[in-house]
């Protein structure tokens, strides 16, 4: 029993960072109904932006308290993320709109194979290691919980409540949820669409570079080919939960991470993600469209 | 970056309007790179990680984006807004652009500076030095391709009309003309890293655009058909020693098989929720090859995967005794054995290609455009859309299998290194490039792509420009990744945007791209 809660909490922890980065699949998705490949590779350029944060950091002052090195690493890689896929979606995704439906994929596929070997460019194709941030763990009747996994899921959390705040309160998000359902009647009515695309963009680029952050603490190591696992995954996710559904994002990142760390308990590690992968399949077998998806309706 | 169109504006409102705009990119860049380039994450000796500044790199890539930006705004959009409204952009440039850059006294110009490169090219070499000699090559290499690019104008219209004929000519006489030149051992690199390379990923394409181009399907796991037939070939040839030409169609079966496999549970599937399906099909393919270490030897791979034999008459072992050498009497050369495979992928390309021609005025082929153009349409008329689908997915999954037999065969080597999710990127930014559905624009985008980042191997002479520790290898993915965006941006169509009806009525008419939507699985 201890050992289930125990990868309970381990599946918690790896759900919540795939949750985080199948956000911004999903919402961009919902608005324009594109799969933005290069998603992953900005979770990783966010990991990266954190990293060099981190080392800037240790090298200017001598020592940093550990939750404020924290929080400047994300703010930055927070602001940074969000330039770089502003600026990806003005260049490769806005002149292709109305175009058709490959084009733009083609082009996130691009950048996405054009990020990772920018970062392998410029930063070198070795595995970057940091000496372990926060190492305490504290002992729960019988299950260890790091204090990475609280700060991971205490992160998450609030960044969950203060996006749902966002998207179901503000009239920003009134606005992201009209040019979902209908970009052009939004546009008829006085949404500037370009403008909620673009914040759309950014936002998915924040909590995916809060996910890099929190993957680089977590691992400790990241590498200029990491954005894509990650990113599939996160993919995976959005596609379970119901591509288009936020609340869905959540859950999906969620099971993802539970069949992962279950699957590696109780069967083989080699083949976790063969799991992953399958149980999707499996999914949408039954639930074409995700879990929590709108059903299409299709109009003749 | 600002969308609205120029307006007749004075030229001092352009410049400085330009110069606002490279503010701004500058702006951009700056924080963009600031920590990317400006800071290089580096392992001192106790292997921790320090940051080397790079503030000198990071000034000249904001400039050089800055003084792009400027020429874009002041220079390059009003040039082709001006070109457009001359002449309606169709060729690879604007008509009227193109006739003024490509004249005959130029052309004559081109071909006798590569003459005289050639002939006197070493005594230049010599007399300008070391330093400068690569600029003599540079200076060589661009008066052919100039020439080549004026003949290929000029005769624009012969080639429209007899592309194929033309294609498979030079395509057959491809070898011969390199052997010629360079001689057998010359040969190898231009046969095998360019011909072979090329001629692979264009039938990949090929068995590619049948799902995705032709039904419509968006397949985002195409490379592990590829790896079925090459983990085809290499288990059954390696442990049976069963021949080459058994086993090509056994592999081009077995991944058909898995074809329809994968078919099966995406029936039901549309768009993207198909896409996901397919790559993580892919995925665990890849990763079942990895892992199941007793049969696939994991990520070592299998190696000593046997040779292809000319049909058992000679082979290409030099222990055998009808080795072709000793066959013939000549001297021993790896060269045969590339020139070979050369024309053996060069037969399945157009084998390929013949199929999908043939299918498309199939009735199966034409259910697969109707699918494609509209399920809802194509169910109501009373087309199996179940069976459609399942034979888009084996035929294709099939011709995918008989290229992964080849490269198997080709290697001597596989290993699931060669089967990752960026070959299917790779295959499917050829089909789209190309123009889906297009046999010879897919044919020309695979030439650009993949040409141009192996021929990005080759430029030695920018190592003597930019120094020793100039590797273009290492630039030629994120080369790769940005023309993909920047072909995409220009030709959102491909390289050829409009498609013939196969059936019509009376007259031929093509219909332009825009009139078809396409791709929604």
């Amino acid at each position: 029993m201890e050992y289930f809660v125990q990868q309970l909490v381990n599946g918690l922890t790896l759900g919540s960072i795939y949750g985080l980065i199948a956000i911004g699949y999903t919402m961009v998705y919902g608005i324009i109904g594109m799969i933005n490949f290069a998603h992953g590779d900005v979770f990783m350029v966010g990991a990266f932006i954190a990293l060099i944060v981190f080392l800037l950091l240790i090298s200017l002052f001598y020592s940093v308290p550990v939750a404020v090195a924290l929080l400047i690493m994300m703010i930055v890689a927070m602001l940074l993320t969000s330039l770089y896929n502003w600026t990806i979606e003005k260049l490769a995704y806005r002149p292709l709109r109305g175009s058709f439906r490959l084009a733009p994929l083609i082009t996130a596929i691009g950048m996405s194979i054009a990020l990772s070997n920018f970062v392998q460019v410029t930063q070198g194709p070795r595995n970057k290691p940091i000496p372990p941030m926060v190492s305490q763990v504290y002992n729960v009747a019988g299950i260890s919980i790091s204090l990475k996994q609280i700060i991971i899921v205490v992160v998450t959390a609030s960044l969950l409540a203060i996006f749902w705040y966002l998207v179901n309160r503000t009239s920003l998000g009134r606005a992201q949820r009209a040019c979902e359902q209908d970009r052009k009647m939004a546009a008829l009515l006085g949404v500037d669409v370009d403008r909620t695309i673009s914040i759309t963009f950014i936002m998915g680029a924040s909590l995916a570079a809060v996910a890099g952050t929190l993957f680089l603490m977590y691992y400790g190591v990241v590498v200029f080919s990491d954005g894509f696992v990650p990113g599939v995954k996160a993919f995976t996710a959005a596609v379970l939960g119901g591509i288009g559904s936020i609340p869905g994002a959540v859950l999906g990142g969620l099971m993802i991470g539970f069949i992962e760390s279950m699957w590696s308990a109780y069967f083989s590690i080699d083949y976790k993600d063969v799991a992953a992968f399958s149980i999707l399949a499996i999914v949408l077998i039954f639930l074409p469209s995700g879990i929590l998806g709108r059903p299409e309706v299709e109009k003749v | 970056m600002a969308t609205t169109p120029a307006p007749a504006a004075g030229n001092g409102d352009l410049t400085s309007r330009a110069l606002r705009e490279a503010f701004y990119a500058g702006i951009i860049a700056f924080g963009l790179f600031v920590l990317l380039i400006g800071l290089k994450t580096d392992q001192n000796i106790r292997n921790e990680l320090i940051l080397v500044q790079r503030w000198g790199l990071l000034a000249i890539v904001v400039g050089l984006v800055m003084v792009v930006r400027f020429a874009m705004v002041a220079y390059i959009r009003p040039f082709m807004e001006r070109q457009k409204i001359v002449d309606k952009a169709t060729g690879l440039l604007p008509d009227s652009f193109a006739i003024r850059f490509f004249r005959a006294p130029y052309f004559v110009a081109a071909i006798a500076i590569a003459a005289i490169l050639f002939l006197f090219g070493s005594a230049f070499e010599v007399a300008v030095g070391e330093h400068l000699s690569v600029y003599v090559g540079l200076a060589r290499s661009l008066a052919i391709i100039y020439a080549l690019a004026w003949l290929f104008f000029t005769f624009r219209a012969f080639i429209r009309t007899n592309l194929a004929v033309i294609a498979i000519t030079v395509l057959i006489l491809y070898p011969i003309v390199i052997v010629a030149v360079f001689g057998f051992q010359g040969s190898l690199k231009w046969v095998d890293n360019f011909g072979i390379q090329i001629l692979i990923y264009v039938m990949l394409a090929w068995g590619l655009n049948i799902v995705v181009g032709l039904a419509g399907l968006l397949d985002l796991g195409y490379v592990a058909f590829y790896a079925v037939g090459a983990y085809s070939y290499a288990l059954l040839g390696t442990t049976y020693g069963w021949s080459f030409w058994i086993l090509l169609p056994a592999a081009g079966i077995m991944a058909a098989f898995w074809g329809v496999i994968l078919g099966f549970p995406v029936l039901r599937l549309r768009g993207d929720y198909l896409a996901i399906v397919t790559l993580a099909f892919g995925e665990i393919i890849r990763l079942v090859l990895i892992n199941w270490r007793e049969v696939t030897n994991g990520s070592a791979g299998i190696s000593g995967i046997p040779k292809v034999s000319f049909f058992g008459f000679f082979t290409f072992n030099v222990s055998d005794p009808n080795y072709i050498a000793k066959v013939f009497g000549i001297a021993q050369s790896g060269a045969y054995y590339k020139i070979f495979l050369y024309y053996l992928i060069l037969a399945l390309a157009l084998l390929t290609a013949f199929v999908t021609v043939r299918l498309r005025r199939m009735p199966v082929g034409r259910a697969w455009e109707a699918l494609r153009e509209d399920e809802i349409a194509c169910r109501s008329l009373g087309i199996n859309t179940t069976n459609t689908k399942l034979t888009a997915f084996a035929i294709g999954a099939m011709f995918g299998g008989f290229a992964g037999a080849f490269f198997a065969a080709r290697q001597g080597f596989v290993s699931p290194e060669s089967f990752v999710f960026l070959e299917s990127a790779i295959i499917l930014a050829i089909v789209v490039l190309g123009g889906m559905g297009s046999l010879p624009g897919i044919a020309i985008a695979a030439l650009v792509m993949i040409g141009g980042t192996e021929i990005l191997r080759e430029m030695e002479f920018l190592k003597k420009i930019f120094g020793a520790d100039f590797t273009p290898e290492l630039y030629r993915m994120l080369l790769f990744g940005m023309a993909m965006v920047v072909v995409m941006l220009w030709k959102p169509r491909g390289f050829v945007g409009s498609r013939e009806p196969t059936a019509f009525l009376r007259e031929r008419k093509a219909v332009s791209g825009s009139f078809t939507k396409e791709g929604h699985g």
